[in-house]
């Protein structure tokens, strides 16, 4: 009997990955993300960890090994994926980087980009429960950190892209925006099935919001596993040493 | 002193007489720089985004030879203009010397380099996190440069200002190709030059006026989009 989890669609597989940087090198021999989890990437400060996320949105090609996303393959030498497969995924970065405009037209962006009418009536429940409705006209320069991060997030959402990419976005935040964004991703995820991958350093949130946590250090995999196994009883002993705060970084 | 005040007198009254001489030489010259501006814009501001944010193989010889663009002499422009396009030129077949057509051209190589540097130079001061996180957000490359030169939009336009002034109080280049001839191809800095010659202080000084004017006004413009800028950014 396959669990709920394992059920789920695959959306992505990689194969044999390699991006190598001279001094660094990430290898991903095999890994699966399936669609609707929020798979939660653990590790040190240069584990890889960002460069696993540039590779999961095509920012960055590999220098050896296949992905495959949706069903299609895109090999190494060809890692240029369609428009409207590019369009379905989106990075919200550690640090908003956002259009010197009016918050309202950064929301839309991505709208306009792919031409698409704006749907107010759509937008409005994903403003309003990030809580960005007095804020619309503002311009994005005044903004605090937080709100720039809430308007970062509103905007990767408006056109519901199937994978959502998250680098630390709520690193630096306080408390009540940290739950504001965990909360907005994790019914995001549960109501249209997008894969979620979710970098973060912190063991708790990845206990709150995770399905299933990896560990990466050092540019590879230690360990893949539901969040229930891994922070309970980890196979691996590098996982456990992390875990219990012995790896320093 | 005496010549100075009496010129400036005369200029005044010049300017109000709504003489033809004086307001054909002003058309001519808005004529000329504008169109030369246009095309220098057209020109300019994509090579300047496309420097500022591709890497290609020979990009540093490109933005040398712009740079060099930048501060080359505007005589010189239209001494090699002229050369092109005279009788036994490459392009004398066209017909364009002593033409408003030449002075076009000879404005415009003179403008985009300035166009084209100074919107280099803002556009790869836009943030490159926000670059990638518009191609994140699904934008192809032409939408991200877009998106960057609109983000650099204040310094694009001191770019195209800077363009304008480059032609609007250049001498020497239309002066070449253009020949100053009255009704066709002279404007004001060669009218300028011509009056003062034949002792005619009184036109000379209107015409610098209205090149003043000209200067001032378009930097006015530019301060106010600038001001309404930073009004928007508050």
């Amino acid at each position: 009997m396959l669990s709920q989890l394992e059920a789920r669609g695959v959306s992505y597989s990689l194969q044999g990955i390699v991006k190598d940087y001279g001094e660094f090198r990430l290898t991903v021999e095999q890994l699966e993300l399936r669609e609707g989890e929020i798979f939660c990437l653990l590790g040190p400060s240069g584990a890889g960890k960002s460069t696993l996320l540039r590779l999961l949105n095509f920012l960055t090609p590999p220098d050896s090994g296949k992905m495959t996303l949706f069903g299609r393959t895109y090999l190494s030498s060809n890692f240029t994926p369609e428009l409207q497969i590019m369009r379905q995924i989106t990075t919200v970065f550690q640090r908003p980087a956002l259009l010197n405009e009016r918050v309202w037209n950064n929301i839309v962006y991505p709208l306009k980009l792919r031409r698409q009418a704006v749907d107010k009536a759509a937008i409005t429940p994903i403003i309003e429960r990030l809580g960005l409705s007095g804020i619309l006209d503002q311009p994005a320069a005044t903004l605090s950190g937080g709100e720039a991060q809430r308007v970062a997030l509103a905007r990767a959402l408006v056109f519901s892209p199937k994978v959502l990419l998250l680098d630390e976005p709520t690193a630096n935040l306080d408390p009540e925006n940290i739950a504001i964004i965990e909360g907005m991703v994790t019914s995001y995820a549960a109501e249209h099935r997008s894969t979620i991958v979710w970098i973060t350093h912190n063991q708790f949130q990845a206990r709150r919001v995770g399905d299933r946590v990896c560990l990466l250090e050092k540019g590879r995999i230690i360990e893949v596993n539901s969040k229930e196994k891994i922070f309970s009883d980890p196979d691996n002993q590098r996982t456990r040493e992390f875990l219990c705060g012995d790896i320093l970084y | 002193m005496g010549a100075i005040s009496d010129g400036f007198f005369e200029s005044i009254r010049l300017l109000f007489s709504l003489d033809p001489y004086i307001y054909d030489i002003i058309a001519v010259s808005l004529r000329v720089s504008g169109i030369a501006l246009f095309l220098s814009t057209l020109i300019g501001v994509p090579l300047g985004a496309l420097l500022a944010l591709s890497r290609f193989r020979g990009k540093q010889v490109v933005t040398a030879l712009l740079y060099t663009g930048m501060g080359f002499p505007p005589v010189v422009v239209g001494l090699f203009v002229f050369l092109f396009l005279s009788a036994s030129g490459p392009l004398g077949s066209l017909r364009w010397l002593f033409t408003v057509k030449a002075m076009i051209t000879a404005q415009t190589i003179i403008a985009f380099p300035l166009v084209a540097g100074f919107t280099m130079a803002a556009v790869a001061s836009v943030d490159r996190n926000l670059l990638r996180q518009l191609r994140a957000l699904g934008a192809t490359k032409l939408q991200a440069s877009w998106a960057a030169i609109r983000e650099a939009r204040v310094g694009v336009l001191v770019a195209i200002i800077a363009g304008f002034g480059g032609v609007i109080s250049e001498v020497g280049a239309v002066m070449l190709v253009g020949g100053n001839i009255e009704g066709r191809t002279r404007v004001l800095t060669t009218a300028i030059v011509l009056e003062t010659r034949k002792g005619n202080f009184g036109v000379a000084i209107a015409f610098g006026i209205v090149l003043l004017l000209i200067t001032f006004i378009t930097n006015l413009a530019m301060l106010y989009l600038q001001k309404r800028q930073l009004l928007e950014e508050e």
